[in-house]
């Protein structure tokens, strides 16, 4: 059994005085690719902002590898936090900027490697993602895919221990959804990255994550813990039945939380 | 449709009655027996005729039914549409509110059932929520206020730290950014800030030579026009068009950034937002205020000058010798350290506006207003700040 990558410990969070998500407790194993599920505003992308430092939970916290992550120094949060890549929900790309300076920037950041070293690299994490010939393009002119291809080019451009995706097939064909699960799967095989993705995308989440947790906008909490495949044939939760087979929700719930 | 079954149904319309204002066609009487009351519908009942609620009517009927059902006959009813659910449901709530029985059997299928989704949505449109009371949105605005002001404080810590450790060569700031930003503030704000500044030269001229000549001392337009222009005029006119043109460029530029997630990408990664945004930003617009106040202070002259020698029949060498003797280096010093501290506020401004801003594309025009408004209200309480002390030094 591999040991845990990331450990969340009791967390509570949400935003000024409005709880989102309580009491939410898991593990995430090395190399494993873990889903966040559940209905739209239940607190998927905020828990995912709470794991990645972006915003404090009200209680708990979040252990990286046996580091306490919140308990940190702000200097040693941010270390730790260079160890991730984020993709985020549209991509978040730099607009001022080409697709390969993009991919540079952090590593012009962050390492000593002169110009024609992080050229290469970036071209590479670029042809990666199958986009080598978009480098000299700005992301305005670029497609809704290709734009989350070139943020998960970015976040590998450190070569990250773990990276986090905030709903990275939301808005695509199936088709490109679909070849954007089998490079997850290729660079979780191939560089041994963990991987924490939020989705509501079925076939995605049936097709490529091996755990998960599901959070529940109702209780406010997570309600279910396993693989979406076991999820999906054992749960007996009324909102986990009704994601995992599109159900109409029972009276009286609502499939939709509060956004935030 | 099921819609089609009633249109079928071809009632004569019966002429409105008792009400001039009652909507044409939509007539209803209230037929009371030992079974309860009966609503019978006829005519056409089109929301675009007009909607009828008869709240006075309705709360009769539902009084007179006592606790006898409620109940309908639509035999004789037109073409419906949501005037008539909007008559019914009405009737509904004011007879749930005396808790009178009220039968839908009679009215149209279609109807009943669009009525069952209006009593689902029903409770939701009264959510009797209470907004805060006058005291408690005071305080709440006078935290607001403090805690910004606290921000703007921390920003200008965080300006002159990171502006000391630029001068070690320790920022993580793209040369391309500051060069990008000092073209946008610089060489790209000539063509407004020269119009401007003739202009503003040209007016002060024209204004001091109505009143000077009066008393024949028509010669001393060109002082006037160099002191002003140097003291007040250039400084002032450049950084509201600044302020306008360049802050309110920044808060939304950077308010589109935060709605983009461009700036969480930043901070993920560690790299510091404030080094890589805002010190170009406040670096570029600090340094080119200064040349672009010389700039105009020059065109400024120009201007005045124009209106002199056209006006006045001043000869070119009169307008220069006067201009010289009474423009010391402590006039063009005095405005160059204003327009270098207008230039620090409105980038400051402008960038905390866009920092601050939310998600939505609103949230964008926001933070550029609140950025111009607080900028040029800022410049011109600044600018009383500068009178006062220059008055204070006796300068």
């Amino acid at each position: 059994m591999a040991t845990s990558k990331i450990r969340v410990d009791d967390i509570s969070f949400g935003y000024d005085d409005r709880v989102v998500q309580h009491d939410i407790s898991f593990a995430v194993r090395e190399k494993s690719i873990f889903a966040i599920m559940g209905g739209s505003g239940c607190g998927k992308s905020t828990l995912m902002r709470t794991m990645i430092g972006l915003l404090p939970p009200y209680t708990g916290s979040v252990y990286v590898g046996d580091e306490n992550y919140w308990g940190a120094t702000d200097a040693r949060r941010a270390e730790i936090g260079r160890r991730f890549g984020v993709v985020f929900q549209t991509g978040a790309l730099w607009s001022s900027m080409t697709a390969e300076e993009n991919v540079a920037l952090p590593l012009r950041m962050f390492t000593r490697l002169d110009n024609r070293s992080i050229q290469e690299l970036a071209r590479l994490k670029l042809s990666l993602v199958g986009l080598d010939k978009a480098a000299s393009t700005m992301p305005g002119e670029l497609s809704g895919g290709m734009r989350r291809r070139v943020g998960i080019a970015r976040a590998l451009s450190l070569d990250p221990d773990v990276l986090f995706l905030d709903e990275p097939s939301a808005g695509l064909d199936p088709v490109a959804s679909r070849r954007l699960d089998d490079l997850i799967l290729e660079l979780r095989n191939g560089f041994g990255v963990t991987v924490i993705m939020v989705s509501h995308e079925l076939p995605s989440l049936l097709g490529i994550c091996d755990d998960g947790i599901f959070l529940d906008a109702e209780t406010k909490t997570a309600v279910a813990h396993g693989s979406p495949t076991r999820l999906r044939d054992t749960s007996d939760h009324p909102a986990v039945r009704a994601f995992m087979h599109r159900e109409r929700p029972e009276e009286g719930r609502d499939a939709d939380g509060d956004r935030r | 449709m099921r819609r089609c079954r009633f249109t079928m149904n071809d009632t004569p319309i019966i002429p409105a009655t008792d009400r001039r204002d009652a909507p044409r066609g939509q007539e209803w009487q209230a037929r009371v027996d030992q079974n309860g009351v009966v609503i019978v519908l006829t005519g056409d009942w089109i929301a675009v005729s007009g909607i009828r609620t008869d709240e006075a009517a309705i709360s009769r009927i539902v009084e007179s039914a006592g606790t006898r059902p409620i109940s309908f006959d639509a035999t004789g009813l037109g073409r419906w549409d949501s005037a008539l659910l909007i008559f019914v449901s009405s009737l509904r709530r004011a007879a749930c509110a005396r808790q009178v029985p009220f039968n839908e059997q009679g009215l149209p299928e279609a109807a009943t059932r669009l009525l069952a989704l209006t009593t689902e949505a029903a409770p939701t449109t009264a959510p009797g929520v209470t907004g805060p009371t006058l005291v408690a949105r005071i305080g709440q605005v006078t935290i607001g206020v403090w805690y910004e002001t606290l921000e703007v404080f921390s920003l200008v810590g965080d300006t002159v730290l990171s502006a000391g450790a630029s001068v070690r060569g320790r920022v993580r700031m793209r040369g391309v950014d500051l060069l990008t930003c000092m073209r946008d503030a610089g060489v790209s704000a000539l063509p407004i800030v020269t119009v401007v500044n003739a202009l503003t030269g040209a007016i002060v001229a024209f204004v001091g030579a109505v009143q000077l000549k009066r008393f024949g001392a028509g010669i001393f337009v060109a002082d006037l026009v160099a002191v002003a222009m140097a003291r007040e005029m250039t400084a002032l006119m450049t950084a509201i068009v600044m302020s306008g043109r360049t802050g309110g460029a920044y808060a939304a530029e950077i308010a589109t950034m935060v709605g983009n997630e461009e700036i969480d990408a930043l901070r993920t990664i560690g790299i510091p937002v404030h080094d890589y945004l805002i010190l170009p930003r406040i670096i570029a617009l600090t340094c080119m205020m200064p040349l672009l106040y010389i700039y105009g202070f020059a065109v400024g002259v120009f201007g005045g000058f124009a209106v002199a020698v056209a006006m006045l029949n001043m000869s070119a060498a009169t307008f220069i010798d006067e201009t010289q003797a009474s423009l010391g280096g402590g006039q063009i010093v005095f405005g160059l350290l204003k327009s270098i501290a207008f230039g620090a506020m409105i980038a400051i401004v402008g960038c905390r506006a866009g920092l601050s801003a939310g998600r939505t594309a609103a949230d964008v025009g926001k933070a550029a207003t609140t950025a111009v408004v607080i900028g040029i209200v800022g410049i011109i309480a600044l600018d009383a700040v500068f009178a006062v002390c220059a008055n204070a030094l006796s300068f």
